[in-house]
């Protein structure tokens, strides 16, 4: 149990005399290891800064490696320089105050205002940008001080860090130092400063911490040979230069030397905060590599913030490669012996788990335990010396981590993590081989294949952790999307192919088949009937309680309703009280309105097991159905195949007539458009309805059992699309958004004529896939392809950083405990969630409550009044699935 | 039979008790309280659960489809001719808040819905025409003159001659030389060649008359009624003017709308464009997280971007922010200003490693054990 320990966070501006203060060491050596490979008093790795050899003590705390957290050292800069990070503010500060009594340059009146309104108000930031802008704007005009009469100068910066007078005269730091010294607190106040924590002198840097060698350890390479961090090799060249130009001042060398010098300690010092400041080189390493240096520790995505604080890495995890498992349920993952030998979950000795527990640790193999936890915290590994020795001294209050097993809970997670299904908890099943294993329904939720997808899985320590991501994430939990109310962990391709195959009107099984597809899925049933319906068994898996009448959306796309209720197609499903009198399950059945309704109606317990189920009812259907994929399925008869050229044809010919028409001047402009505009707009879409003609032409022709046409129809996979690129025409091929015309000026290819813009010079491609692509085809549709592929790699990116500003602006809004929507600092985002302070997982489609289920219920389905005696379930016997207490 | 309703009254929305009562009207009685205790319950089921973190599920629902989303700007051919950008593009803009979208356009509803010829006759008034598209503009290099030709065919029944010229005269600031029927001479003194491109330049782009900015104006039906749909946006004027209804007419650019009609028209107009960008391309997003994508971006009044010129950048919290983006200048500023981060958020504490303030972490006390 973690209470909250900090409450908040102060940011404050380390003053010189803070640096001093917590400074241990000043360093003056600009060296790290003496010859004898010992750290040099005095010098960047001096021991009082930290340790990171192995064996060495440190000299201020007197730990040991790992232990000893390092401690700062400060670099006192014999003349001062400004912070980088400053220079802004820094011009604003000079260029609004007076040069000679650092006061803001407006009347005592204004001040007096804008001190009185930041006084009143809870000073909000905007409040506090106005006050600066406005005194910014103001100040501007002044030339001489409302206060001290004094001349002002005008003050330029030329970037990045040198500052000057009237054009003319340079201000150097120190002289800058003294002048931000004599603005008074109260004003600084106004200046955007709070001079609680910082005071407008501190820009100009006069020490420099210098950060614990743990923050800048240095490797130690094959050879033996040292090599240094960056920021180690930055604070070599500050040490340096400080010295040097210590010596020179001290030697009274001339003041241009010695500006140089200042100079060139200002840029180290630079650098040393920020290395990418534009207007000044980069410092670089010696082998040529710009040096990373503060600030980029800090920034991007792999700096400290992104990389190491808001994404940790974390222990008890695992990753490997994926693949399918049918046996396994939807709400399992198949986890390699391997991994659950290592991954552990940590067990709370009880007097009445203590004797299970002492027999875990006795095993030898696999299941049993990796490491006890003594109640005074220290750990200890359990080898095959000391296991009955631990045995023995086991007792309450003690910790045992033991070894994955079957049930555990864990987190699992595929990348892009896109949305909340892409991290869901499945139970273990620990398997033997070294892949992951799911079953094909929970694929679709984490939009994993098998090509070589890998996952990761975490295992929670805690028992709030466990239940938590029991309760709240296990995929049974997450079946339907928050998104739109859908099913999102659902059976696909071949598990949708055979639900079509065997639910499809007319399909039949005999007796020892039914046998067969019923123990598949674990129900026992006597079987009286010498034949049985496709539709009968499917039946077996719908619970009683469901009545569902709806047009299938994938069988019945392109008919009207009159023709589907005639079941064409097999389209129109009615169910009553669990068992399918008409229709033929397609994709959106198995992965849509049934499924919902199982949800709805039934809970997430029956909707797991409807998935698992229908995953394994079907996939054994296909096997007694059988489904393949030939070359015959995409033949056409010859007459259909002449009509189809004729059409491309005809086509062409009238792409032909546009361009005659065009060329001689008499193509009808569309408004709006220019008649090159028109013309290519006219032929792309002569075009494209030819290659929907044949489209269609093809679908008449191909026969009702044509495999692919099947799978088309139910939705597994492809579309008619596919099947017409493959049988008839390939069609049209683009180049962002345009027909070809691309390498040459007037010409796709060296082929054809200069200003040929006929259907086949540009990218009209008449074969298809099954007779195979002319060359300068092939090209085009290369080219096509090739566009196709840059343009999902840019799209990635773009949509890849909507998502993160998405999630970053969205993050921390949730429903308070009053139902309205709050941001974290308590600003009210809506008074009730959505208007109506209804849940979207929880409605139906963008309504909090789908009414005609209501009126349904009590007019039409009147439930007893189509209660009829099932002839085929008779004692029906659900085998427990492993996972459910 | 209204009291068996009237129960429901405060735990009901309206719209769902009128639902009720017009699919229900067959009905006996007894079925309909049946039917309204019970949707009385499953409404109270529906409701969200406190410390839901909804704006994640939002960012998820909106992000998702994102990825899936073209990246083509489909600009998909209005019933008129006029396009109108969808897609991914669309979605990034909005959530930007551009100033200027790629394809401002706006509905313009009429106060004569169902008169064509009238709309038809208003849309042409509306659109934009400078002088070049309704006179010819011819430079005499060698007279250093500029001849002005009016084709009095295009601007008949809108505006005159005369006043055209005057406009002309007015943006050039120069009397016409010459003025003969429908045609005027200028001839500027001016040596340079230069000079008198520039003239011919700004006599071109001289409004003559509509509103500036409505590049196009298309008539359109929709719902039974004829619709102006135009290119570019210009709400003020637009609402202003003679014939239209100022009612319904609307700009699909937010900022836009914001400045002329006000916050909560901009939350709406938001809101239907999200909508209409995901229904357009087949995306499936309960409404619910279009709102509350839309209330965030509206929610101090103004009209705030997602990102670290809006929202992101104007958060409370230090951490939350330089772990966005920027991170070298939120720090900086947070240690002059002193500024707390009272860890409120959910980055910060992730930061810091401490369970986050949403979900089960909203709840803050906890049972002891009761130690004997």
């Amino acid at each position: 149990m973690i209470t909250k320990k900090i409450d908040s966070v102060n940011f404050r501006f380390t003053s010189p005399e803070v640096i001093r203060s917590f400074s241990t060491i000043k360093v003056v050596t600009p060296d790290t290891y003496s010859e004898d490979g010992f750290p040099l008093e005095g010098g960047l790795m001096d021991l009082r800064l930290g340790v990171i050899d192995p064996g060495l003590h440190c000299k201020t705390c007197g730990a040991r490696m790992t232990v000893c957290p390092g401690h700062f050292g400060h670099i006192e800069l014999i003349r001062p320089v400004i912070h980088i990070g400053y220079v802004k503010h820094i011009l604003i500060l000079l260029k609004a105050t007076c040069k000679e009594c650092g006061k803001i340059l407006l009347t005592p009146e204004e001040i007096e205002e804008y001190k009185q309104l930041l006084l009143k108000e809870e000073t909000t930031e905007a409040a506090e940008e106005m006050t600066l802008q406005n005194i910014k704007e103001k100040s501007k005009k002044v030339t001489k001080c409302p206060h001290c009469k004094a001349k002002q100068d005008d003050i330029k910066l030329d970037k990045p860090t040198n500052f000057w007078a009237n054009e003319s005269q340079r201000l150097l730091p120190s002289q800058i130092r003294e002048r931000l010294e004599r603005i008074p607190d109260d004003e600084v106040r106004l200046l955007g400063i709070n001079p609680e924590a910082a005071r407008p002198e501190w820009t100009i840097l006069t020490a420099l911490p210098v950060p614990p060698v743990t923050t800048r350890p240095s490797l130690t390479l094959e050879t033996g040979e040292r090599s240094e961090d960056d920021l180690t090799h930055k604070l070599v060249d500050i040490i340096r230069i400080n010295q040097r130009l210590s010596d020179n001042i001290s030697a009274g060398a001339p003041q241009l030397i010695i500006e140089d010098l200042w100079d060139l300690l200002q840029y180290h010092v630079t650098t040393y905060f920020y290395n990418e400041q534009s207007g000044i080189p980069p410092a670089r390493h010696r082998t040529g590599r710009a040096l990373k240096t503060l600030f980029q520790r800090l920034q991007g995505k792999e700096g400290r913030f992104r990389h190491n604080l808001s994404g940790k890495r974390v222990n008890f995890s695992a990753r490997t490669v994926i693949s399918p498992d049918p046996e396994l349920s939807a709400g399992e993952v198949g986890v390699p012996q391997e991994i659950a030998e290592i991954l552990t979950v940590p067990e709370h000795v009880t007097e009445h788990n203590i004797k299970d527990l002492k027999k875990l640790i006795k095993n030898t193999q696999y299941p049993t335990v990796n490491y006890i936890i003594r109640p005074d915290m220290r750990k200890k590994k359990i080898t095959e010396l000391n296991r009955d020795e631990v045995i023995e001294e086991l007792t309450t209050g003690y910790v045992v981590e033991r070894q994955l097993i079957d049930g555990d809970v864990v987190v699992f997670n595929r990348q892009p993590s896109l949305h909340k299904h892409s991290m869901m908890t499945h139970l273990v099943k620990v398997l033997p081989g070294k892949t992951f294993r799911i079953n094909d329904a929970a694929a679709t939720p984490y939009n994993a294949d098998y090509d070589g997808d890998e996952m990761n899985m975490h295992v929670p320590q805690s028992e709030e952790a466990k239940t938590e991501a029991k309760e709240l994430m296990s995929v049974k939990k997450q079946i339907l999307s928050v998104r739109h109310n859908q099913p999102l962990v659902v059976g696909q391709h071949d598990h949708v192919s055979g639900a079509y195959l065997l639910t499809k009107e007319g399909q039949e099984f005999t007796k020892e088949q039914t046998a067969r597809l019923l123990s598949s899925i674990g129900i026992k049933s006597a079987l009286g009937k010498p034949k049985y319906t496709g539709k009968e068994i499917f039946s077996m898996i719908i619970p009683n309680n469901m009545n569902l009448e709806y047009f299938s959306k994938k069988l019945a796309a392109g008919l009207s309703p009159e023709e589907a209720k005639k079941q064409k197609h097999d389209s129109y499903i009615v169910i009553r009280n669990g068992k399918i009198i008409s229709g033929a399950m397609d994709s959106n059945s198995v992965a849509g309105s049934l499924l919902k309704a199982v949800y709805k109606q039934n809970g997430p317990e029956q909707a797991m097991l409807y998935i698992d189920r229908a995953t394994k009812l079907t996939l054994e259907s296909i096997m007694i159905t059988g489904l393949t994929s030939s070359l015959e399925f995409y033949k056409i008869p010859e007459k259909t195949q002449k009509e189809i050229n004729k059409v491309v044809k005809d086509a062409e010919k009238q792409v032909d007539e546009l361009i005659k028409t065009y060329t001689a001047g008499k193509l009808e402009r569309s408004p709006g458009k220019t008649e090159k505009e028109t013309l290519e707009d006219t032929i792309m879409s002569v075009l494209n309805e030819a290659w929907k003609d044949s489209e269609r032409r093809l679908e008449e022709v191909l026969p009702e059992d044509n495999h692919a046409l099947i799978m088309a129809r139910c939705g597994s996979r492809g579309n008619l699309t596919n099947v017409n690129q493959m049988a008839s025409v390939i069609g049209q091929q683009a180049v962002r958004g345009k027909r070809l015309l691309r390498g040459y000026k007037s010409k796709s290819l060296p082929h054809f004529k200069e200003n040929d813009i006929s259907a086949i010079s540009r990218g009209f491609i008449e074969s298809n896939f099954v007779k195979g692509m002319a060359p300068l085809e092939y090209y085009f549709a290369s080219m096509g392809g090739r566009d196709a592929l840059m343009d999902k790699g840019i799209q990635t990116g773009v949509s890849g950083y909507l998502q993160r500003r998405l999630i970053n602006a969205l993050l921390d809004i949730v429903v308070t405990s009053d139902g309205s929507v709050r941001d974290s600092a308590g600003n009210v985002i809506q008074f009730a969630y959505g208007e109506d302070g209804t849940s979207p997982e929880k409605g139906e489609g963008d309504n909090a409550i789908d009414l005609s289920n209501y009126v349904r219920g009590t007019t039409v389905f009147e439930r007893e009044e189509y209660r009829e005696d099932r002839d085929l379930a008779v004692d029906i016997e659900i085998e427990t699935e492993g996972f459910e207490e | 039979m209204a009291d068996i309703f009237e129960k429901y009254q405060e735990t009901l929305p309206e719209k769902i008790l009128t639902e009720i009562k017009g699919a229900t009207k067959s009905l006996k009685t007894e079925s309909i309280k049946k039917i309204l205790e019970q949707v009385h319950q499953d409404y109270e089921k529906a409701k969200v659960e406190i410390g839901d973190t909804v704006g994640i599920a939002a960012a998820h629902s909106m992000g998702e489809p994102g990825t899936q989303m073209s990246m083509r700007t489909f600009h998909y051919a209005g019933i008129a001719e006029l396009s109108l950008s969808t897609g991914l593009p669309r979605i990034i803009e909005l959530v930007d808040v551009r100033k200027t979208p790629e394809t401002p356009a706006m509905w313009i509803y009429t106060e004569f819905p169902k008169d064509k010829q009238k709309t038809i006759e208003l849309a042409a008034k509306l659109e934009e025409v400078t002088a070049e598209q309704i006179a010819d503009i011819v430079e005499d290099f060698a007279n250093k003159k500029i001849e002005i030709i009016i084709h009095e065919d295009k601007i008949k029944g809108i505006t005159t001659i005369e006043d055209t010229l005057k406009a002309i005269e007015k943006s050039i600031r120069k009397k016409a030389n010459k003025i003969e029927a429908n045609m005027a001479i200028f001839e500027p003194k001016t040596v340079s060649l230069r000079a008198l491109r520039k003239y011919t330049n700004k006599i071109k782009e001289t409004k003559i008359y509509g509103i500036p900015g409505i590049k196009k104006a298309a008539v359109v039906e929709k719902n039974n009624e004829y619709v102006i749909q135009t290119e570019g946006t210009n709400l003020k004027p637009v609402l202003e003017f003679q014939g239209v209804d100022h009612k319904r007419t609307i700009s699909n650019n937010p900022k836009e709308v914001e400045e002329v009609l006000g916050i909560e028209a901009a939350r709406s107009v938001l809101l239907n464009e999200l909508k209409m960008v995901l229904d357009t391309q087949n995306f499936k997003v309960n409404i619910r997280h279009l709102m509350l994508l839309a209330d965030l971006m509206t929610q101090d009044g103004t009209i705030k971007a997602i990102g670290r010129t809006g929202i992101s950048g104007e958060k409370e919290s230090v951490f939350a922010r330089a772990a966005f983006e920027e991170t070298r200048n939120h720090i900086l500023n947070a240690a002059i200003k002193g500024t707390k981060d009272k860890l409120q958020g959910v980055t910060e504490n992730i930061i810091v490693g401490q369970p986050i303030p949403v979900g089960t972490g909203t709840v803050k006390l906890k049972m002891t054990h009761n130690k004997k």
